[in-house]
């Protein structure tokens, strides 16, 4: 079985800061895959070099195919979606128009889309007209959720989404996920603070240090391993 | 009292922020219209002055777009844009000595300056943009000195002259003479205006092109082609510039190298009287500061039409010493 993200042995830096030593990870079809670790693990890192937001070497592929030295742009048309730090809200845009941009790269119409995306977020549809600056930090991860699901990804990556947010929101969050993943088959690869959530929504996860993979496994196995239990999870 | 702070927070709640300022700004505006239309009413002199003011405030508010449309896109004021929209109109100029109609060399020109636009930031911007802001002014200004360069070396300093697009006859509206021209080079300015407006508001491409100039990073994830957009960009303020730029010139008479010098200076100070992010106030901005100029020079004799440049720079240094921001210039919402 290949998976549908490979990671081998990849490397980026910022300028003369090397910030990945090396990683690999593989992300199955239909499955959901957390990265945990410490602030400045290289977590982000690891999303923004699959995307091509930074210089990056060794060999990523997605379904099978290698990214090489394709941009951000290049790899959201081979169906990838990614929701930033940040959440890249374009707050000054309506929310409608946010959604738009999610499914910039299909032709055609989007109205199927939407809809289907209007019965996981039905309070969106009637605020559609609404300045996405003006909704509440939740809102807006929601919104980037929606954004990124009306793309049709094969592969969403989702960088720290509990960031900012209330418990109860998290929680919510993380239930829409895996609904998207077990209704609608889609791929996850979440970068979380949250092991404890994280780890639960999750099948597998790998957890990063210092730019390097430390330890990965399935989220039992990790939720079991006494490391993880005392960093991460805290009892 | 309560009827009315409770429709602000519905207002606000629906992601309409309301500024205390913009009330201060619909009053000017408002109280700017009925004293232009009163003035219109009670003389025809006023009124011819306006309608004049109207008309070269509109390719004032034309160029002023192309700035506002750069400057939303790379942060960048474009000190070239009057330059460019000269060499479009040489170029224009051009294409008419070659045997095409008035009309058949401004479609061409406005293609050509398309082209020319996106050429240029593909091939001098680009390479400088994510430098520095400073970088990118001076790539802008050299490339002002450059065309001022090439137009003088391939067609020379003397004045040209071109064909009058909608002939010298007048309207006469209840006395108020108002020439064929000034309503030509209105409705030619607002519609090319329009039309990138609604490009911008209701096209895929547009909402790109606007999504690029907000958030490029963002823009790129969801599947933006940044660069194409920035390029397109420079392609359409050309194409504004060059509708300028061909306004511009049957009311100046003659077609010289200086012919967009003055205009870009109106142009600055209505694009930073609209408040250099609004598009709307661009247009608008043109339009107060054509109208306030011809009338000042109509009515006050110390001013001649040599001082109104002066006039065009201290109504800058005021705007920026007053309201930086502009008349439109809004500040984001943003909640975290």
């Amino acid at each position: 079985m290949t998976a549908l993200l490979e990671l081998q042995d990849v490397e980026a830096r910022y300028g003369p800061v090397h910030v990945l030593h090396g990683i690999s990870l593989a992300v199955e079809e239909g499955s959901v895959v957390a990265v945990l670790g410490p602030n400045g693990a290289g977590k982000t890192t690891t999303l923004r070099a699959i995307s091509g937001m930074v210089r990056r070497s060794g060999t990523i592929r997605l379904g099978g195919r290698p990214l090489k030295r394709l941009g951000p742009d290049g790899v959201a048309r081979l169906g990838v979606a990614h929701v930033p730090e940040g959440r890249g809200t374009f707050s000054e845009l309506s929310v409608w128009e946010n959604l738009r941009l999610g499914a910039y790269t299909r032709r055609g119409s989007i109205q199927p889309e939407l809809e289907r995306v209007f019965t996981y977020f039905p309070w969106l549809s009637d605020r559609r007209r609404q300045q996405a600056g003006t909704l509440s930090g939740g809102e807006q991860q929601m919104l980037a959720l929606a954004r990124a699901f009306v793309h049709r990804p094969r592969l969403l990556l989702l960088d720290e989404p509990s960031l900012g947010l209330a418990p109860v929101l998290v929680a919510e969050l993380f239930r829409i996920v895996r609904e998207l993943n077990e209704e609608e088959g889609l791929t996850v690869l979440v970068v979380e603070q949250n092991a404890h959530l994280a780890l639960q929504a999750a099948e597998a996860g790998y957890v990063l240090e210092a730019g390097h993979v430390v330890l990965s496994g399935s989220s039992d196995e990790l939720r079991a391993d006494d490391s993880v239990r005392r960093t991460y999870l805290g009892y | 009292m309560s009827a009315g702070t409770s429709a602000v927070g519905g207002l606000r709640a629906r992601g309409w922020s309301i500024d205390p300022s913009a009330a201060t700004v619909v009053l000017l505006l408002v109280g700017a219209a009925i004293f232009l239309l009163v003035g219109c009413l009670r003389s025809t002199t006023f009124a011819q002055l306006t309608v004049q003011g109207v008309a070269l405030g509109s390719v004032y508010g034309s160029l002023a777009l192309a700035l506002v449309l750069v400057y939303r896109a790379t942060h960048v004021i474009n000190f070239a844009q009057g330059e460019l929209a000269m060499f479009t109109t040489y170029i224009a100029y051009e294409l008419m000595l070659h045997g095409l109609s008035y009309w058949e060399a401004f479609a061409a020109t406005l293609a050509i300056a398309f082209a020319l636009g996106t050429v240029l930031q593909v091939t001098l911007i680009r390479p400088v943009q994510h430098r520095s802001v400073i970088a990118t002014v001076i790539v802008t200004v050299g490339l002002f000195i450059l065309i001022d360069g090439i137009v003088n070396w391939i067609w020379g300093g003397d004045y040209k002259s071109m064909p009058s697009p909608f002939g010298l006859g007048a309207y006469n509206v209840g006395g108020v003479v108002i020439s064929h021209l000034y309503v030509g080079m209105v409705v030619v300015v607002l519609s090319s205006v329009l039309l990138v407006w609604a490009l911008f508001r209701f096209t895929k491409l547009g909402l790109g092109m606007r999504a690029a100039a907000m958030r490029p990073a963002a823009a790129a994830l969801v599947g933006v082609r940044v660069d194409s957009m920035l390029a397109i960009g420079w392609g359409l303020a050309a194409v504004l510039g060059a509708v300028a730029g061909l306004m511009a010139e049957p009311s100046q008479i003659f077609l010289s190298p200086t012919l967009m010098q003055p205009i870009l200076v109106y142009a600055f100070a209505a694009a930073v009287l609209g408040g250099l992010e609004s598009p709307a106030g661009a247009v608008v901005g043109g339009v107060l500061i054509g109208v306030t100029l011809t009338l000042i020079v109509g009515y006050v004799p110390q001013i001649s039409s040599e001082l109104q440049l002066p006039f065009a720079f201290a109504v800058l240094l005021v705007i920026l010493l007053l309201k930086p921001s502009g008349l439109f210039g809004r500040r984001e919402v943003r909640r975290v």
